[in-house]
């Protein structure tokens, strides 16, 4: 692996994580959080093969 | 010495994950699932949120549950956590944190014979992952719905036989009422669960190989991540005892961080020189270049 090639890798592992953190923040202020718990919190009938 | 190996060892790690991620074990007596607020936060793992022990959503169908609603044509919220767990991760997570890659690996340990998939064969199928994430994950929750605008967790309702496995089964069994809503649906699902489960004697983890979309978002992040694997090339005598031992079927002296590793660490154990090594620190081991 190449000296450039190690420093893009690096530089893409915490550009991915920023990206992240960035992204769970910005669901948040959306309340996507509160989709994803009315989901979960009821039986998928879809997902568990009856409705 | 023993111990503290035992206790790094995939099998038990695996066996925390599974207990951990499925902690309400009272949901199977009472055939109801767990409604806690726990459940607003994704497990890593492919472990189906209608499983009556699970306590926390499963990012797949928390991912189809907000684009197929009528709010939203993106997640900011699930894919973050998705890219987050791949960031640092990558699919360390399939290997070890997955209840059904856990299951498949047990099913694979049953002495039947073994099936090597023809690389002709193998190779196309394990794109099929991708548009098992492309297609019925993504693509048809935004753009097939109904007239209000919300659309079913397509790729679980047609694809998936964990939540057959995990939440159907044990549901069915301690519920009267949902035993009297059986239908096509779930002969169709439980006949790809059955199918799954026979494969998975034959061919190890046939399901991550080529139809788990959730494999196929760590499987992009793989090269990336910060839990990595190196080969040292200064150690390495090119014997391939590392590639032989690969149930993934990774080169691994060509690409050791190929999308296809799960980082189980069976070539590390079984090279004698000791050149496979693994971890998040940044080893200046050479990598040998893909």
């Amino acid at each position: 692996m190449t000296k450039r090639t190690r420093n893009l890798t690096l530089y893409a592992k915490y550009g991915l994580l920023a990206v992240g953190v960035l992204f769970i923040a910005l669901g948040l202020l959306r309340e996507e959080q509160l989709v994803v718990l009315k989901k979960a919190v009821k039986i998928c009938l879809e997902c568990i093969g009856v409705g | 010495m023993r111990i503290i190996n035992f206790l790094k060892s995939r099998p038990f790690i695996q066996s925390i994950a599974a207990v951990a991620a499925n902690a309400k074990i009272f949901g199977f007596f009472t055939g109801k699932i767990w409604q806690g607020n726990s459940k607003v936060v994704c497990v890593p793992g492919l472990n189906c949120y209608s499983c009556p022990g699970a306590v926390g959503a499963w990012p797949i169908g928390a991912l189809q549950a907000v684009l197929g609603g009528n709010k939203h044509n993106f997640s900011f919220y699930v894919v973050g956590i998705l890219i987050l767990f791949g960031a640092l991760l990558g699919r360390v997570i399939c290997g070890f944190l997955c209840l059904f890659g856990f299951i498949q690996d047990l099913l694979y340990k049953i002495p039947t014979p073994k099936l090597k998939v023809p690389q002709k064969i193998d190779q196309p199928l394990r794109r099929l992952k991708y548009v098992s994430l492309a297609i019925p994950v993504i693509a048809l929750p935004i753009l097939l719905t109904n007239q209000f605008g919300i659309a079913p967790p397509y790729f679980c309702q047609w694809i998936c036989p964990v939540g057959t496995l995990e939440g159907g089964i044990p549901l069915v069994l301690g519920n009267e009422s949902l035993r009297s809503m059986l239908g096509f649906l779930f002969s169709w699902k439980m006949g790809i669960l059955v199918f799954t489960i026979l494969t998975s004697m034959l061919i190890y983890r046939p399901f991550c190989k080529y139809l788990c979309p959730l494999g196929a978002v760590y499987a992009l992040f793989n090269r990336f991540s910060f839990y990595r694997m190196n080969v040292d090339e200064t150690k390495c005598t090119g014997c391939k005892a590392c590639e032989k031992k690969c149930k993934m079927n990774v080169e691994i002296t060509k690409n050791i961080n190929s999308p296809e590793c799960i980082r189980c660490g069976d070539c590390k154990s079984v090279c004698k020189q000791g050149a496979i090594t693994s971890g998040f620190c940044s080893r200046r081991q050479t990598e040998v270049a893909a």
